[in-house]
Order: structure tokens, then C-alpha cells, then sequence
């Protein structure tokens, strides 16, 4: 209990501080996250919403891999995107590995599955009626779908959310991938690792501490202009 | 979030192979904080990159060994003879070592205290059936506990053994909490001595030291492997003025030096 306190305690100074390092892996991490879930949402939502209102054969077994890939295990997809990204990998020409833009590749990995399937939910989830009722006012095909994203936005904001909470708060894959370099592509997560391990506990604590605002700042954000524009 | 975006492009600047060298080394040099104190020093000193990636021992010579690193700091003289042998590695040069040491709970069941020889305190934990945490991540120093028991002829298992495969701060963590023997770098022990109350109880037996050394990857081993990287890494290593900060390295946090440089010296010289 006294060490949570002296974390918390810790926590303050370290930001107060202007603690140059400290201030640079957060930011980091918000940068490395942030930019993972908008290309996730860039490539998620088409895809959600196709899936949702195309119909084809295969579409059972492809929702099912997207149901799956919800799930994937960081630690899973850094080992493939590391053996990938390695000098003798498929990828290694473009010495990626060790980088960030390594952990955005990683990171979108595993939060795009989450975009589409969260898409793919929120589509759904519209009457079929409100469909056929705005291709009967007249609306072309484009015009319908952007009436059905803009009905299905607030539970897409629930899937940036989930997708933007599973890369940030994720270790296993940012280690692998991005070797957790100082200054370079240590992240809060992985800082927390390293300190851990090295027995400075309360930096851990306060490192933990900095992620779970970090994490609540921008789902607060998030929030705000999910239920504002609603009122 | 756009602005997330752009500035990651400035984080992430393009990779120039020639002046990034990857460094494949254990975990200890890390959380020691020693390659915090080295790795800016030759930087400043070269112009060049480096990308520490800090890994056990077993993992850090594998992937030197398929050429994903430039040089490796590792600390498994066994294992590092093999890969030189084997051609992987090359230019095998001691920097400096510190040594292990056997904790255990201070009512020390397997009476273990003050035995000078690390063998026989193992066999007396084996025969008593004391707890005992392992390693079992393949790292230096789960190498190294792997060697006294092979010396001692015993073939650690049961419910006494137990291993943790996980890193040196968890593993003392998990011996502390199940008042359990293991075998630590004293470095690490010294680091966590705020939260671990378990007493040296064997030391300073030669079996005990734990050497670290530096080598060059063999270019065949895989694509793209910077070797003048690598060399000008490893070279820097064993240079006098970085053994000098090697020296008194921890003597602020600790009260007394982590590591003894030892550049020049062959492996005969600790037998």
C-alpha cells in the first residue's frame, strides 16, 4: 500500500518535473497507438461495412476470422511480425524491425480486426428497413451507406475506443517488434517491463499511473463527442 | 491525431544501415543500467546508431546467429565457444565480469552457509529437497546453474525445482515470496535489495564468476549485417577509456562497483 502511494507520489513529480524522458514516452505511445487505430479505422470501417451489407460466398467464414483475429494475442502477431520484418524475413529490405513505425505495423495488425468486427456489429445492427426506405426516397448507394455510418457512429466510436484500448495497453508484440530502445521506441508499457525488472517499482507504479490517464483523457475526449453530438 | 501522425514520421527516421548497429545482449547489462551509461559514449564517439536489444543470453546468441545483429554482449563462455567453433561468431573478446551468487532463506534448511564449493551447496539443496527457483529461460545464468548441476551429477527435478522462465527481478521476486534458493548476478541482487530479504549464503567460489564477453557476427550468417558497425561496437567495448567507466560504474547507487573490466585477459586467466 505505501508503494502505491509513493508511485502515485512518484507519478506527480515525474510529470511536474517536465521529466523530458518520461513526457517523450508518453507521448510516444499516444503517437505510436493513435497512428495504428486511424489507419485501422481507414482500412476497418470499408471493410465492416462491406462485409455487413455485401452478401457472397465465403462471407460466413470470413466473419468468422474477423471474429477470431478480435481476439489475437499481441505476443502471437509480434512473433509473425518480427520473423516478417527480419533481415531475412520477407520484409527486410525495409529495416523496419526495431522502429516505430514496426510497432504502428504490429499495433494495426491487431486493432484492425477489432475496427471491422465493431463495424461490422454497428452496421448490423440498423433495421434493413431503414435500408430499403432510403433507396425508396431515392438515395444512391453511396448516399446510403454514409446515412447508415452516420446512424451506426456512436457504436463506432465504441470501436475506436476498443481498438485505440487494445494497442496502448498491449506489451507483448511493442517488445518484440520494437526492442524497446530508448529514446527511440520504448513506450509506456514496455518502460513499465524494464522497470519492473530492474526493482524500481515505484517508477513502474508511476509509468502505470501516467498510461491509465493517458487512457482515460482520450476515451473522456472520445466520449465527449460521442454522447455530446447526440444531445 | 493527425499531428500523432506526422511527428511519428519525424520518430521514425529513415533507417541508413551503415550507421545503425544492433545490439544483441542479455538482460542484465540493461537493468544494471550500464549500456545507459556506455551506449551514448559511442554514440557521441561515432556518429553511429545503436539499437540495444536486450534478450537472455540463449535468445541474443540466436539471433546473432542468423545475422539479425551486428555485435553480441553475452555472458555464457560455453556457449559462446560453440558459436565461435561453429563459425557464427567471431573475435571473441573478454570486457569484464562480475559474479553470482547463491541466496536462499535465512533459516537455510539445506544448511548451505559459508560452503565454499557452489557444487556441493547444490547437491546438499537437491538431497534435502529444499525449494530452489530456476531460471529454465536459457539465459547466462540459468546456463550457468545448468553447469554446476551437470558437475554436480544431479538432474534437477520435482516439486523443490522450480522454474520461473522469467528474468532475473521476477525470479527473486518469486524466490523471496516462496522462501526458495537461487542463483543470482549479484548485480541484480544488489538492485533489488530494497525488496528481497533473502542473505548471500554462497559466494566468490570460481565457478561462481560471471564473464562477459563481446563478438563480431560472422556477415554470413545472414543479410545485410553491418560489420564495420559491429567491429567499431565491439572494439569500443574493450578500448581503456571505456573499461575505465566500466570500473566505477554503480559506486553512486550502490556503494560499490557492478563489474570489473577485464579487456585483454583470456579465459585461462579465471580458471
Amino acid at each position: 500500500m505505501e508503494l502505491l502511494v509513493q508511485g502515485a507520489a512518484q507519478a506527480l513529480r515525474l510529470l511536474l518535473s517536465g521529466d523530458a524522458e518520461v513526457w517523450r514516452i508518453a507521448w510516444l505511445s499516444l503517437a505510436i497507438s493513435g497512428t495504428a487505430t486511424l489507419i485501422s479505422l481507414a482500412v476497418g470501417i470499408p471493410l465492416g461495412t462491406l462485409l455487413a451489407l455485401a452478401r457472397f460466398p465465403g462471407r460466413g467464414f470470413a466473419i468468422s476470422l474477423v471474429n477470431t483475429g478480435m481476439g489475437l494475442p499481441p505476443v502471437v502477431v509480434g512473433l509473425f511480425v518480427t520473423i516478417v520484418l527480419w533481415r531475412s524475413g520477407a520484409l527486410g529490405f525495409l529495416e523496419l524491425l526495431y522502429t516505430p513505425t514496426a510497432m504502428v505495423l504490429a499495433q494495426f495488425v491487431i486493432a484492425a480486426p477489432v475496427v471491422v468486427g465493431l463495424t461490422l456489429a454497428a452496421v448490423q445492427q440498423i433495421p434493413s428497413q431503414f435500408r430499403l426506405q432510403l433507396l425508396a426516397l431515392g438515395a444512391s448507394r453511396s448516399q446510403m451507406i454514409w446515412s447508415l455510418l452516420k446512424e451506426a457512429r456512436l457504436p463506432m466510436l465504441a470501436a475506436v475506443m476498443a481498438g485505440f484500448g487494445a494497442v496502448i495497453s498491449e506489451v507483448g508484440a511493442s517488445l518484440m517488434v520494437g526492442g524497446n530502445i530508448k529514446g527511440s521506441t520504448r513506450v509506456l508499457t514496455t518502460a513499465t517491463v524494464l522497470e519492473t525488472s530492474k526493482g524500481n517499482f515505484d517508477v513502474a507504479i508511476a509509468l502505470s499511473l501516467i498510461l491509465l490517464a493517458l487512457m482515460f483523457f482520450v476515451n473522456w475526449a472520445l466520449t465527449w463527442i460521442q454522447q455530446g453530438r447526440r444531445a | 491525431m493527425l499531428v500523432a501522425l506526422t511527428s511519428l514520421s519525424l520518430a521514425a527516421p529513415a533507417q541508413a544501415q551503415s550507421n545503425t548497429v544492433i545490439l544483441s545482449t542479455t538482460t542484465s547489462t540493461q537493468d544494471s543500467g550500464l549500456l545507459d551509461a556506455l551506449v551514448p559514449l559511442f554514440e557521441r564517439k561515432t556518429g553511429l546508431t545503436v539499437k540495444t536489444i536486450s534478450v537472455g543470453t540463449g535468445q541474443a546468441l540466436a539471433l546473432a546467429a542468423r545475422g539479425e545483429a551486428d555485435v553480441a554482449l553475452v555472458h555464457a563462455p560455453s556457449l559462446e565457444r560453440k558459436c565461435v567453433e561453429e563459425g557464427k561468431m567471431r573475435n571473441r573478446r573478454l570486457v569484464m565480469y562480475n559474479d553470482f551468487v547463491i541466496i536462499g532463506p535465512e533459516d537455510d534448511p539445506a544448511k548451505i552457509k559459508g560452503t565454499p564449493k557452489a557444487v556441493d551447496a547444490l547437491k546438499r539443496i537437491a538431497e534435502t529437497q529444499s525449494r530452489f527457483v530456476s531460471r529454465g529461460d536459457k539465459s547466462g545464468t540459468h546456463v550457468l546453474e545448468q553447469g554446476l548441476w551437470k558437475q554436480a551429477g544431479i538432474e534437477p527435478k520435482g516439486t523443490w525445482y522450480i522454474e520461473s522462465g522469467q528474468g532475473m527481478g521476477q525470479t527473486l521476486g518469486i524466490a523471496n515470496d516462496r522462501r526458495a534458493y537461487t542463483i543470482t548476478d549479484r548485480g541484480t541482487w544488489l538492485a533489488f535489495q530494497k525488496r528481497i530479504s533473502l542473505p548471500a549464503l554462497v559466494e566468490k567460489d570460481k565457478p561462481l564468476l560471471n564473464i562477459y564477453s563481446v563478438m563480431e557476427i560472422n556477415p554470413a550468417n545472414g543479410p545485410r549485417v553491418n560489420v564495420a558497425g559491429g567491429k567499431a561496437f565491439a572494439d569500443f567495448m574493450v578500448a581503456p577509456e571505456t573499461q575505465a567507466v566500466i570500473r566505477t560504474f554503480g559506486v553512486d547507487k550502490f556503494g560499490q562497483p557492478l563489474f570489473v573490466p577485464i579487456a585483454g585477459k583470456t579465459n585461462a586467466d579465471f580458471q
